[in-house]
């Protein structure tokens, strides 16, 4: 599918920040439709090179499954960690209830 | 200013006490500081207990690491133990990290001691330091400016003289470009050279620990007494890496240095900068090296395809600010109208707007056409540069377009600010290495200019010795 930049709209802005679990205030949500669509405007000059033979890279490296042996060695002391949560209890993350609408 | 070197050396002799040094470097950051804000956090008891520390153990006769007693100043998103640690982010404002960064451990193993955390564009996103949630950092050859960034309080802690050694992190030219704007030694190293283990990550294919020096001698004993494999970073390369100080004063003669032609004629450069490359081009060619220009075409679509990959990637990378683990919470009625709310909340704007620029990216329907592109022109740039490196042992060219710029010049213009970045950029999505050296100031205002050394994978050592040899043709010595 082309992407056509131009036509970044405020619903689309909206979308986005759905996605990324952001909550934005109306005023942001109207700074990013018209600063996005520029920076995006921009991007299109990639958008458009015919290069659809040339291989992605997504890595620098050709680096892959890097494995280390399965042996029991130490690690972050569990209270520690927890004590840098916003809420904890019993050992674990505290969180508010899961069931609800997405925002 | 006294060079990391010769504190070493006076430390290690028991000339001078660890503890005199501290004192002296934290009673100049005392005075200077609040007008600079280099740092986010002083931390004046640990550095005094260290030094005290090391004064024993010299004093005991026991044998001590190659930067005994030297000051150093660490970027604010490399975790450190105990220390808070907060990317400049409201997000982790007063969180303390439960371990240290690789590259902190062995600085303290080579016997360096940690004065503070710098400031920095939050979560690293930025070239000015003014994207700091905590306020920006002033750049010390001119307070009205800016010091570059992201790792804007790294570089100007060195040109403060508050520390001589510092470090930083370079994703699209974060050391590079403030190094030039400071008037310092700025070097990003092959990617997987040093460890990442506790760098905080912003773009994890891009991002790279360096170094900050006053000169590039210094710079060179701080990236070795970090660099080499680490079992905690499974991108760290196992490589053996040619030592660099051994080899630094062997000079240039001989050596194919190429200008590169689309990073030196870039939209927007002032002359000084070019005539600036020019001129140390002469330098190198007077020292014995053979000079030409040279195309690297597919370097125009670096500053593209990297405002499309580095957001993806952190659109990724900071899914983890969610209010759970650590950091930020503004509760709410449930999980995800917290985690929208804290994450609204806790972020600035320049990480919004590339989070929404990495999500838009990624999304459906998007996906191919915007961050498939961006790969396939990565692919491209290592070509070009493959090519490049077939014909020359080392590039040249221009840190950054301009020298220093005005606070607040270009807040309301990302892409202007963006453009900040345009000759390093090319450098991290190849994985290469590059610096940045001190070369002159410029003609109107007197502001140092960054000329760029760069260089093919594994070639650290290399560009070291070439960015010696320009240090030397205009310091003499």
């Amino acid at each position: 599918m082309a992407a056509d930049p131009a036509r970044l709209t405020r619903a689309d802005v909206e979308h986005v920040a759905r996605l990324a679990r952001l909550s934005l205030r109306d005023d942001e949500i109207a700074t990013f439709t018209e600063q996005l669509a520029v920076i995006l405007d921009h991007a299109a000059q990639v958008s458009a090179l015919d290069i659809a033979d040339v291989p992605a890279t997504a890595h620098p490296l050709p680096l892959s499954n890097v494995l280390r042996a399965d042996e029991v060695r130490p690690c972050l002391d569990r209270a520690e960690v927890l004590a840098s949560a916003p809420a904890s209890e019993d050992g674990r993350f505290r969180v508010p209830r899961i069931l609800g609408e997405a925002p | 200013m006294t060079s990391a070197r010769e504190i070493a050396a006076a430390v290690t002799a028991r000339e001078r006490s660890a503890r005199e040094v501290i004192d002296e470097h934290l009673a100049r950051i005392d005075e200077h500081d609040g007008e600079l804000h280099a740092f986010n956090v002083v931390i004046a008891d640990e550095a005094r207990a260290a030094a005290e520390a090391l004064d024993a153990r010299i004093a005991a006769g026991e044998p001590v690491g190659p930067l005994a007693g030297v000051p150093v100043a660490l970027k604010d998103n490399l975790c450190t133990r105990g220390i808070p640690t907060t990317c400049s982010s409201r997000i982790l404002e007063g969180w303390r990290p439960p371990y240290d960064a690789t590259v902190v451990n062995r600085l303290r193993a080579a016997g360096a001691i940690a004065v503070g955390k710098t400031n920095l564009d939050e979560f690293a996103m930025g070239s000015s330091t003014e994207n700091s949630a905590f306020g920006p950092t002033r750049n010390p050859r001119d307070t009205t400016r800016v010091p570059g960034g992201s790792s804007g309080g790294s570089a100007a802690a060195v040109a403060a003289g508050f520390a001589p050694l510092a470090l930083g992190s370079d994703t699209g030219g974060s050391i590079r470009q403030p190094a030039a704007l400071c008037g310092v030694v700025g070097m990003k190293p092959t990617y997987g050279a040093v460890s990442r283990y506790g760098l905080i990550a912003f773009a994890s294919s891009l991002d790279q620990i360096g170094p900050f020096a006053a000169d590039v001698t210094d710079a060179a004993l701080l990236l070795e007494a970090m660099w080499g494999h680490d079992r905690m970073d499974s991108t760290s390369i196992s490589d053996d890496l040619v030592p660099i100080s051994a080899d630094l004063e062997r000079g240039v003669r001989g050596l194919r240095i190429g200008i590169v032609e689309e990073l030196t004629d870039v939209e927007g450069i002032a002359a000084d900068v070019r005539a600036a490359v020019e001129r140390a081009a002469g330098a190198l060619e007077a020292a014995g090296a053979k000079v030409e220009r040279v195309s690297v075409p597919a370097t125009v679509h670096g500053l593209d395809a990297y405002y499309l990959i580095a957001p993806a990637e952190a659109s990724s990378n900071l899914a983890r600010y969610d209010g759970v683990r650590y950091g930020l919470r503004c509760d709410d009625e449930d999980v995800q109208h917290m985690n929208a709310r804290t994450r609204g909340e806790g972020f600035g704007a320049e990480v919004k707007r590339r989070i929404m620029l990495g999500t838009y990216a990624l999304s459906a329907g998007y996906y191919d056409a915007y961050y498939g592109q961006a790969q396939r022109v990565r692919t491209l740039i290592i070509r070009d540069f493959a090519r490049a490196y077939e014909r020359f042992d080392v590039l040249l060219s221009p840190t950054s377009p301009t020298v220093a710029f005005e606070l607040g010049a270009k807040t309301a213009d990302p892409l202007a600010m963006y453009l900040s970045d345009v000759c390093t950029i090319p450098t991290n999505l190849a994985g290469h290495c590059a610096i940045s050296v001190p070369f002159g100031v410029d003609s109107e205002l007197g502001l140092p200019i960054g000329v760029q050394v760069l260089g093919r994978e594994l070639a650290d050592a290399l560009i070291f010795r070439v960015a010696r040899a320009i240090e030397l043709s205009v310091s003499g010595a």
